[in-house]
């Protein structure tokens, strides 16, 4: 368990990191909403399985919840330019390129924002099936 | 333009406030049935819209057909739209009077709203995968709904449910990618507009014939209707309900639009399949019936025989079958709904639906036996319900196109359905009741409102049936012209 | 090529089915993941089979580009089989747990005629 448990402290945070860039990458590459999401979603597989520190073990089971919700809340956000300005239903919209020092070209837009309610939903829907999961077998083991 | 997205965007609008709701869960009925009043008005202006534009088109995303996902509403879309709407309503105002407060903490009315956000995706989608993910859409949804009490029988059911229906995805996937491969194209009106040139269209039926199949899954058509009556009756009766009145028939309308729109100029090869399918499936379904002591039962397998009048309309496929066949569709969602709805209530005064335990229904409440006269007798065929004009004018198509054996089957399982009701009718409510059986109270008023809107629906269109029946027509006019479709679609 | 995909295709549908027909619930899930791979197996391989030809390309396209559609189908297919499979994988623990056994034969109460 102790492998498990320092491992996870270095590999979770490189993972949900992983998973950003996955997330910002994919609209012209390879990557996007739902595998960035996988990503995020092998971080907390990590730390359910090295059980949940006990101060967050009362919100684990709701944060799926929340983050499915604001996953489905951020998907229609992305639908509203498109439907206020009266152009074809989800058309793509971006704003202006602009340039960063480190980051380099950052091009921002609806196609964007829908990922990201993806990826929210896709960690939120892990989460919920992990805590399902782990509450059967762990019901398993008390009888 | 965006009005055609409206039926698909409200209900994910309300599913999602219902989750953001979760800890006040008691607000998640109030807001449910909003959302689908909601959803029942903008399902009427865009009927308004299409009676007046006949045809309308949206390109998700602003990429035009066929590259891009396609939205389409015509005239028998936007009756499946406002239908679905109707019986949202319905629903979401009988699981507010009748749901326990665990099931509803359970996500319940996000989940039926995420199921009519699958319907009416189903209905309005031009693009063969994006029907695919429709039907995903709606089933698991329809999974979840299925299994959420949690009961040995449910799970049992759920998973004989699941199984079937996750092959059926398996075929319907694959027959996309087939016809993707052979046509190179997923837009309906696209495919359609192709085949119909080609001297090689034949060599797509094998994919047709696999969507026959996975639509026929899903519709409940002989020989795959089994898990049917194997999971229904496990059901709460808000979800039986709303599964009986909408998901076979989900198939029944893709079914529709293969036939009509995609293989349309492959019909005569696939037209005896039909036919065959068709009659069996009416006969099996009453026999299953007829057999049954049990009403939930009774009303499973009275789905099945009913699909089979729906095929066939669209096996005949004449105008007036055709024709038939909507109407039939329109007709039927409203009244299986509503006996099922009835059903939940006797269910719930007894906590069974045994006709062998149940009696003297009619002694103790003759406004209940009235309510459940009305649909159950429309469903029998009796005039001047609903259910007479639906039935009369399939039978007359097939007067008409010479399909005598198929009349035939149809009479007599009209017979025997007549028969099954009065079963029900001389069992539950006329028979004298056991001595220790408890009387019947009438169900208050809330719980009763939904089943009498839909009862006066059912008398509304058995009286003013010739208006509906004049839609069904011009209806049936556009399915067997495709060619407006596929201009409109296509813009050539 | 072509015929080594058509062989495996024909692998995962034959595994896939033989699993479904056995009676414990572990062959169940089994077999439902199998057809469903061999279904995406079958989508991705309708484009045309092309070795080392990406479907997306950068500034300046190669002479040759596999066909997206087919890939853009099977990755929104692998995402609805996600859900589906986790779902029916927690279904079957339930139902088990209420079982108390793994056996299909013993979900027979629900069809009794």
């Amino acid at each position: 368990m102790t492998l498990i448990s320092s491992s996870t402290r270095v590999i979770a945070p490189l993972l949900i990191l992983l998973s950003l860039v996955i997330l910002y990458r994919g609209h012209n590459l390879p990557g996007g909403g739902f595998i960035g999401g996988l990503t995020a979603a092998a971080a907390m597989m990590l730390i359910t399985l090295n059980g949940v520190p006990s101060k967050f073990e009362k919100h684990w089971n709701n944060l799926s919840l929340v983050l499915i919700g604001s996953g489905l809340v951020t998907l229609f956000c992305s639908f509203l330019p498109s439907l206020m300005t009266g152009a074809a239903f989800m058309e793509a919209m971006w704003l202006p390129t602009v340039y960063l020092p480190i980051l380099g070209k950052v091009k921002l837009g609806t196609p964007l924002i829908f990922d990201i309610g993806i990826y929210l939903a896709v960690i939120g829907f892990s989460i919920k099936c992990a805590n399902v999961f782990h509450a059967n077998s762990s019901s398993e083991t008390d009888h | 333009m965006n009005l055609l997205y409206l039926p698909i965007i409200l209900p994910f609008v309300t599913a999602v406030a219902c989750l953001e709701f979760t800890r006040w869960s008691k607000a998640t009925p109030v807001i449910g049935t909003i959302g689908a009043v909601a959803q029942l008005i903008g399902a009427i202006y865009l009927l308004d819209e299409v009676l007046v534009k006949e045809l309308i088109v949206g390109h998700t995303g602003g990429w035009a057909a066929p590259v891009g996902i396609s939205f389409v509403a015509d005239k028998l879309a936007v009756a499946m739209v406002v239908i679905t709407a109707i019986i949202s309503v319905v629903i979401n105002l009988y699981g507010w009077a009748q749901l326990d407060s665990a099931l509803i903490k359970k996500h319940y009315f996000a989940l039926v709203h995420f199921l009519l956000m699958g319907v009416n995706g189903a209905f309005l989608t031009g693009d063969l995968f994006n029907l695919y993910v429709w039907f995903e859409v709606m089933l698991i949804a329809s999974f979840v709904l299925m299994t959420i009490g949690g009961t040995k029988a449910q799970l049992e059911g759920g998973v004989k449910y699941l199984v079937i229906n996750l092959v059926a995805s398996v075929l319907f996937l694959c027959s996309v990618g087939l016809i993707y491969g052979k046509v190179g194209t997923l837009n309906m009106a696209d495919i359609s507009y192709h085949l119909r040139d080609s001297v090689d269209a034949h060599l797509v039926n094998s994919s047709g014939i696999l969507l026959l199949i996975a639509f026929g899954i899903k519709a409940g058509l002989f020989p795959f209707f089994f898990w049917l009556p194997a999971s229904y009756h496990t059901l709460t009766p808000t979800t039986l309900a709303l599964f009986a009145g909408l998901l076979t028939k989900v198939g029944v309308y893709a079914l529709l639009r293969t036939y009509t729109l995609i293989f349309e100029s492959q019909f005569e090869l696939i037209q005896p399949i039909l036919i065959w399918i068709a009659g069996l499936t009416m006969a099996v379904g009453v026999m299953g019936a007829a057999s049954h002591y049990n009403i939930k039962k009774i009303l499973s397998f009275h789905i099945i025989s009913q699909i089979g009048y729906i095929m066939m309309g669209i096996a005949i496929a004449t105008p007036l079958a055709i024709a038939g066949a909507v109407f039939y569709t329109l007709h039927h969602i409203i009244v299986k709904t509503n006996l099922f709805l009835i059903d939940g209530m006797i269910a719930k005064h007894y906590g069974t639906s045994d006709l062998k335990k149940l009696g003297g229904l009619y002694k103790w409440s003759p406004i209940f036996a009235l309510l459940f006269f009305i649909p159950a007798f429309s469903l029998g065929g009796i005039p001047p319900l609903s259910g007479f004009w639906a039935k009369l004018s399939l039978i007359q198509a097939g007067v008409e196109a010479n399909h005598y054996f198929l009349v035939a089957t149809a009479g007599v399982v009209g017979i025997f359905t007549l028969f099954s009701m009065t079963k029900i009718w001389a069992e539950a409510f006329w028979k004298k009741p056991d001595p220790e059986t408890p009387k019947f109270k009438l169900p208050s008023l809330r719980e009763m409102t939904p089943a009498l809107i839909l009862a006066s629906l059912t008398l509304l269109i058995g009286l003013n049936g010739d208006a509906l029946f004049e839609f069904s027509k011009s209806t049936s006019n556009q399915l067997l012209s495709p060619e407006a479709y596929v201009k409109a679609v296509l813009n050539k | 090529m072509e015929l080594i995909i058509s062989l495996l295709i024909a692998g995962f549908f034959g595994t896939g089915v033989y699993c479904l027909f056995q009676r414990s619930f572990i062959k169940l899930i089994a077999g439902l993941i199998l057809i469903g791979q061999g279904a995406n197996l079958l989508v991705f391989s309708v484009g045309g089979l092309m070795s080392l030809k990406p479907a997306f390309v950068g500034k300046e396209a190669p002479p040759m580009v596999a066909d997206p559609l087919p890939q853009a189908l099977v990755l929104t297919a692998i995402v609805i089989s996600f859900g589906l499979i986790i779902f029916t994988i927690s279904l079957l623990l339930k139902a088990q747990r209420e079982l108390k056994s793994d056996d299909l034969n013993q979900l027979n109460t629900t069809d009794t005629l």
